[in-house]
């Protein structure tokens, strides 16, 4: 009993010596003249070298506003300024030039054994849907995106600012409402098409001779010729990958930050106008860059003899699958003549 | 001519945010959409700062140059305005801007944007001063009074400072030179390409 007593007094009274030997932390304190209150303070520039971005805390629910500084932003100024408008006008105007220099040169290709008379179904009502709703919101949304690149240089000054204002939203609301309806024709055509568009041995051959495009030569090709099947993938790969970046930058923010945002732009911008210098060479050769081609998407037939020409092996096809007769092939010649 | 600038002094902000109640206030500015926001850095650390950031009023600013139908324009006092009746709500100047200061308020359903609206330097819009048309779209056009922006004219520990760049530079080179120490003006490379060396 005694003993634990005399054991606890020790212990009271070490702790009593011990609280009462001095602290060595308020001395220090007292030396003012050693503080300095931007030792440990955070520099702009020094978070600009190492981040790029300069981001904290705020206290507003807007998170985005807790980025304080991104000067990135002046990069993306200069790529939509300079690089894209440049991208653009390179591609557009040069593809433009290219066919006219070709039409004058070239002219219309025409179909050499002349019309047969006779018909074959190309394209069914399906697939000529299709492709026009696909080309038609194409066409809009080709025109009001270059519209936001290039429709303040070139547009603005032929007309007042609230009328350029005007035009320029209801092209915005159609550029993001069309976009559904081409995102699916994109895919409709992917499916539609595919099986007539994997790249094999005939389409080797077919760019090896040009795709008969100088001078008079026919190329053997099945449904789709190497040219068609080209275009299939710019407009199946690039259709991709301009939905998807669009419709990153149609839900802003949605679980993406700036940077994300100013990618897809940027990829958005340059795939379209590669797309659109795509369309315009597509354009030409449907049009009046060959004759009897366009009417295989318009009234989804064509002449025996232009199939010939220019699909013969698919035409091959075709009539063993309906049964017409190798006999009439020697007649169709005859017409012609 | 003046050429007005914001600055912030990061080693006197204590983060009280008054200076985005007193703009949210004065221009009544809808839900949603902050013109002024203070963003602390190194939350809790040593070293914090905490920085009162708005539209800069750029020199050259970038999204004057990026935006498609010319919404903006720059005053003969170098603040950067828009006009509301052109701006399509495109979102490309929030892409441009180095100090995040565009904002939209949502109109619609997913992203719709509506008409931009971002710090005006308490300068107003394209309207006529004062009046009623201006004050809903743009706010108090403290500028158009002889006043100076509010966020700054009630900053309690006055950080932040707004007015003729000169004159706040050399308010800002005086107070570094007498305490000794100084974090610089926050984004004023960006903005001015220039910094104030004391």
């Amino acid at each position: 009993m005694t003993a634990s007593v005399v054991r606890l007094c020790i212990v009271v009274a070490m702790a009593a010596l011990l609280a009462l030997a001095p602290s060595p932390r308020p001395a220090a304190a007292q030396q003012p003249a050693s503080v300095d209150p931007t030792a440990n303070a955070v520099h702009e520039e020094q978070l600009l070298q190492q981040f790029k971005t300069i981001r904290g805390l705020g206290s507003i629910p807007d998170t985005k506003s807790y980025t304080l500084e991104q000067p990135a932003g002046r990069d993306w100024r200069y790529f939509h300024e300079v690089t894209l408008r440049w991208i653009g006008a390179v591609a557009i105007l040069g593809m433009l030039a290219v066919l006219v220099v070709f039409y004058l040169s070239r002219g219309m290709v025409r179909i050499e054994s002349r019309r047969s008379g006779r018909t074959i179904v190309r394209f069914n009502a399906t697939e000529r849907f299709m492709h026009w709703m696909t080309a038609a919101c194409f066409v809009v949304l080709a025109l009001s995106g270059l519209n936001i690149t290039f429709g303040r240089p070139l547009l603005l000054p032929l007309m007042s600012p609230e009328a350029f204002t005007a035009w320029s939203e209801w092209a915005k609301y159609a550029h993001n409402y069309l976009s559904f309806p081409f995102t699916l024709g994109v895919i409709l055509i992917f499916f539609m098409w595919v099986a007539g568009n994997i790249p094999n041995r005939v389409d080797v051959e077919w760019f090896r001779r040009g795709g008969g495009m100088i001078g008079h030569d026919h190329p053997p090709a099945y449904r789709f010729n190497g040219g068609q099947k080209a275009i299939y993938w710019i407009v199946v790969l690039g259709g991709a990958a301009i939905a998807v970046s669009g419709y990153v930058l149609i839900f802003p923010f949605y679980g993406t930050d700036i940077q994300t945002m100013q990618t897809a732009e940027m990829v958005h911008g340059v795939v379209a106008v590669l797309f659109i210098a795509a369309m315009l060479a597509h354009i030409y050769i449907g049009t009046i860059g060959m004759e009897g081609a366009f009417e295989a998407m318009g009234q989804g037939t064509v002449d025996l003899n232009w199939a010939k020409e220019h699909h013969s092996l698919w035409l091959e096809e075709e009539r063993a699958r309906t049964g017409l007769g190798r006999s009439q092939r020697q007649p169709n010649a005859a017409p012609g003549e | 001519m003046a050429r007005m600038k914001f600055l912030c002094d990061a080693d006197r902000c204590i983060e009280c945010n008054a200076c985005v109640t007193a703009c949210k206030n004065e221009h009544e500015v809808p839900w949603g959409i902050n013109r002024r926001r203070v963003v602390t850095l190194s939350d809790g650390k040593p070293g914090e700062r905490s920085v009162s950031m708005a539209c800069m009023h750029c020199t050259d600013a970038p999204c004057q140059a990026v935006c498609p139908v010319n919404a903006f324009y720059t005053t003969a006092d170098g603040v950067v305005l828009h006009s509301k009746d052109i701006c399509i709500g495109c979102g490309y100047c929030f892409y441009a801007c180095p100090f995040g200061a565009p904002q939209y308020p949502r109109v619609g359903n997913f992203g719709t944007r509506g008409k931009m609206d971002k710090c005006t330097f308490c300068a107003g819009g394209p309207e006529k001063d004062n009046t009623m048309a201006e004050y809903e779209k743009y706010g108090a056009n403290r500028l158009a009074e002889g006043k100076l922006p509010l966020c700054a004219e009630m900053c309690s520990t006055k950080s932040l400072l707004a007015g003729d760049g000169e004159i706040i530079a050399q308010i800002y080179k005086e107070r570094v030179l007498k305490r000794g120490y100084g974090s610089g003006a926050w984004g004023w490379k960006t903005a001015y390409r220039e910094t104030i060396t004391s």
